[in-house]
């Protein structure tokens, strides 16, 4: 389906209002685009986190689609063990094949930390799922704790800003590009300010015969210290700031889909009570530090682009 | 009850424990099965994947990265409404640990093949029931099998078991790592359309694949609903204390071997009696004939069914025996006795019975137990008459 607003205002909504996810919480604005992007009868599954909670308090459920929860870590098992069931029983003449798309939606701890051993075999055996990982930078649901996608310099509750320690220490990982070390057909970074971005890179996800991946920047107010109305605009800024470029990997392609006219990460710390003490002037080689690796890694992204011809 | 005395013909062969558990799964047939190896259960995988590789099987096979993956994937794909088995032994179990309490609270009829193997430390590839142990409140059913033909008629009755309406819950059956696993015994392979007659087909009440009647599988529950959740659990695995017998008796009916939840051995008439789980049963009653030919009233409890435990016909079996012996092959470190003899006494004491009762550790990592050492037990029972608070001892081990 094109995605004109017009025809996405008179879809209905796979997830119902309701829910009790906090007020400007973007993770249910980006299952409502990826949902709306799927022109498929879709079964998902999630981990233990934020949306899982705030979607199925028992005895409510937010979820239109057949959804499964399991635990924390196993999402990518847990829809790998229904899309072979799902390819046992078409096989067998036992249902009807309907084109059912399998879609996992992940916290970053879910994913890049716990989940990420499940995942990577679950990538590596090829199962045909889509697997969305709501980045919202740290573990939110136990209370802001880091996770391996929490950005370096950022204050979590385990990575405390202190007398001798100030906030997180270690860069986070390019988990886009983790997973285009295992051959995925289709592997992107998304944010949900481009709505229209996402939601394409959603339709060629499901289309390819295999796995894919997209990793979504998920503003999250309660763990990056903003005002609730400003969850879209801090979409935007991350990608004009290289925090977040958007791409994607298309067998092994590199194409960039953004090119900002790149602010300052002053910009990026300035919105957020997360990296509040970073402006203070004794963390000015913090700053400095950090800018260095958001450059470094924006520079080679744009070189894995040019040379896969796609800059 | 139907009596028959024409039963079905099975073909002979010999088969080691695994293989007969392969051949089992080959002839259920099941939608998915996700497993990974370990030994003493590889052999099982091994042999699967070749049945999956020559077509012998419609089953998908997932060839998982770890044993909590490949009971996830059986979470998954038993949700998804066909049915999904997994196998495997000690560490690998105890991996899964967490998934294995989602798969029973979920109500999902996932079979598992559980070739018995100790924890670590210290690493130990050979037999003893910690693994199985350490999932028995999980909310499982367990079936322990003494010999490879119960292990292959276990591996098909659990698929009846789980998917009864009144029980939905996930079902183990284990045999003994190596002892059965992995020696040769001359068993009875039925007809595979016997088999596939037997388990018939499975009608899912709820699938996730039913996109047209979306279904919430594994929601956040809290104080308000969990406690009730979890009362409908008690009662599936209540009421498999009907459902495993009755299931016992079909097969009987078809096959002429009977299972209940617990088997007698020379054990009506017996004033002394051993309790145990598992291949040590057949050791047991090689000793109780010879003591009775020494007319020595000795018998014996096989217990089938670890969970549920049948407390009652354990109560109606062992009262009014003067001294009884309960034999466990796996520990719990710190506590006073261990977990076979704390149900059997229990049971006992609830049923208004105060025999003569000791704990023997025995087999731990696979130690050898012979049947001299059994006629000690058996020896030994004849002075605990009266004394209930005897200290757990343990067979064969260097003091
Ligand atoms: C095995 C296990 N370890 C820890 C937890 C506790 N836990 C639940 S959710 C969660 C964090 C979730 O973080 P993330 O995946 O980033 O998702 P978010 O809540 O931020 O959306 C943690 C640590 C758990 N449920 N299970």
């Amino acid at each position: 389906m094109a995605l004109s607003l017009k025809q996405l205002s008179t879809k209905g909504e796979l997830l119902a209002p309701g829910h009790r996810a906090c007020a400007g919480c973007a993770e249910t604005i980006i299952v409502r685009q990826v949902l709306h992007a799927i022109d498929y009868p879709v079964v998902v599954a999630v981990p233990t986190g934020c949306l899982e909670v705030v979607t199925t308090p028992y005895p409510y459920t937010s979820w239109y689609v057949p959804w499964i929860h399991s635990a924390f870590e196993n999402s990518a098992s847990t829809i790998a063990g229904a899309e072979t069931m799902y390819r046992s029983l078409v096989k067998q003449g036992k249902i009807e094949d309907r084109g059912t798309k399998f879609v996992v939606f992940a916290g970053d701890g879910a994913t890049y930390d716990i989940g990420l051993q499940f995942l990577s075999g679950a990538v590596e055996r090829g199962h045909r799922f889509l697997y969305v990982c709501l980045n919202n930078e740290a573990y939110m649901n136990t209370g802001i704790q880091r996770s391996s996608a929490t950005p370096m310099g950022a204050w979590t509750t385990t990575s405390p800003v202190g007398e001798v320690i100030v906030g997180k220490k270690e860069n986070r990982k390019d988990m886009t590009a983790i997973m285009v070390a295992h051959n995925i057909p289709y592997a992107a970074q998304a944010a949900p300010h481009a709505w229209r971005d996402l939601m394409t890179k959603v339709q060629k996800a499901v289309e390819v015969d295999g796995p894919s991946f997209i990793d979504v920047l998920s503003p999250c107010q309660r763990g990056w210290r903003y005002e609730t109305e400003e969850t879209i605009g801090l979409s935007k800024l991350a990608a004009d700031t290289c925090i977040w470029p958007l791409y994607e990997v298309v067998d092994g392609v590199w194409k960039l889909n953004y090119r900002p006219k790149k602010k300052p990460i002053t910009e990026w710390f300035k919105s957020q009570g997360r990296f509040s003490h970073l402006l203070r002037p004794e963390n000015k080689h913090l700053v400095e530090e950090i800018q260095g690796v958001v450059d470094k890694e924006w520079e080679r992204l744009l070189r894995r682009c040019e040379v896969s011809g796609a800059a | 009850m139907t009596t028959r005395t024409e039963y079905v013909k099975g073909t002979p062969v010999a088969l080691d424990g695994d293989r007969a558990v392969a051949e089992a799964m080959r002839q259920v047939n099941p939608d998915v099965v996700a497993a990974y190896p370990i030994t003493p259960q590889t052999e099982i995988v091994q042999r699967f994947s070749e049945f999956v590789a020559n077509g012998e099987v419609d089953t998908e096979f997932i060839a998982v990265e770890s044993e909590h993956a490949a009971m996830s994937a059986c979470i998954g794909a038993s949700a998804a409404g066909g049915r999904a088995q997994t196998a495997t032994a000690g560490a690998g179990l105890a991996l899964m640990w967490e998934v294995t309490w989602v798969a029973a609270g979920t109500r999902l009829p996932i079979v598992m093949h559980v070739v018995n193997r100790s924890l670590s430390a210290p690493l130990n590839i050979l037999c003893d029931h910690s693994d199985s142990m350490g999932v028995r409140d999980a909310g499982w059913i367990q079936l322990y099998a003494e010999t490879i033909q119960e292990a292959y008629d276990d591996a098909i009755q659990a698929v009846r078991i789980a998917e009864h309406p009144d029980v939905m819950l996930p079902t183990m059956h284990t045999l003994d790592g190596f002892v059965l696993g992995h020696s040769l015994e001359r068993i009875e392979v039925l007809p595979d359309e016997v088999v596939r007659g037997f388990i018939g087909t499975y009608n899912p009440r709820y699938s996730l694949l039913d996109v047209d009647h979306p279904v919430t599988f594994g929601p956040n529950d809290y104080h308000d609903y969990f406690f009730e959740h979890r009362r409908q659990q008690i009662e599936g695995m209540e009421r498999a204390l009907d459902v495993i017998p009755q299931i016992g008796e079909e097969f009987g009916a078809l096959t002429g071997r009977r299972y209940g939840l617990v088997e007698g051995y020379q054990l009506d008439d017996a004033d002394f009696a051993i309790v145990a789980l598992g291949s040590i049963n057949g050791t047991v009653k090689v000793v109780v004939d010879e003591l009775r030919r020494q007319d020595r009233k000795v018998g014996l409890l096989k217990v089938r069914s670890f969970r549920p435990f049948p407390a009652d016909k354990v109560a109606q079996a062992l009262g009014g025996k003067r001294a009884i012996a309960v034999l466990d092959r796996s520990f719990s470190f710190g506590a006073q006795a261990h977990p076979l003899f704390l149900e059997v006494l229990t049971a006992l004491y609830t049923h208004g019975f105060t025999p003569g009762m000791a704990n023997y550790v025995f087999g731990l990592g696979g130690r050898d137990t012979l049947p001299w050492q059994i006629r000690q037990v058996y020896d030994d029972l004849a002075e605990l008459e009266g004394v209930v608070s005897a200290p757990v001892r343990y067979l064969t081990v260097r003091e």
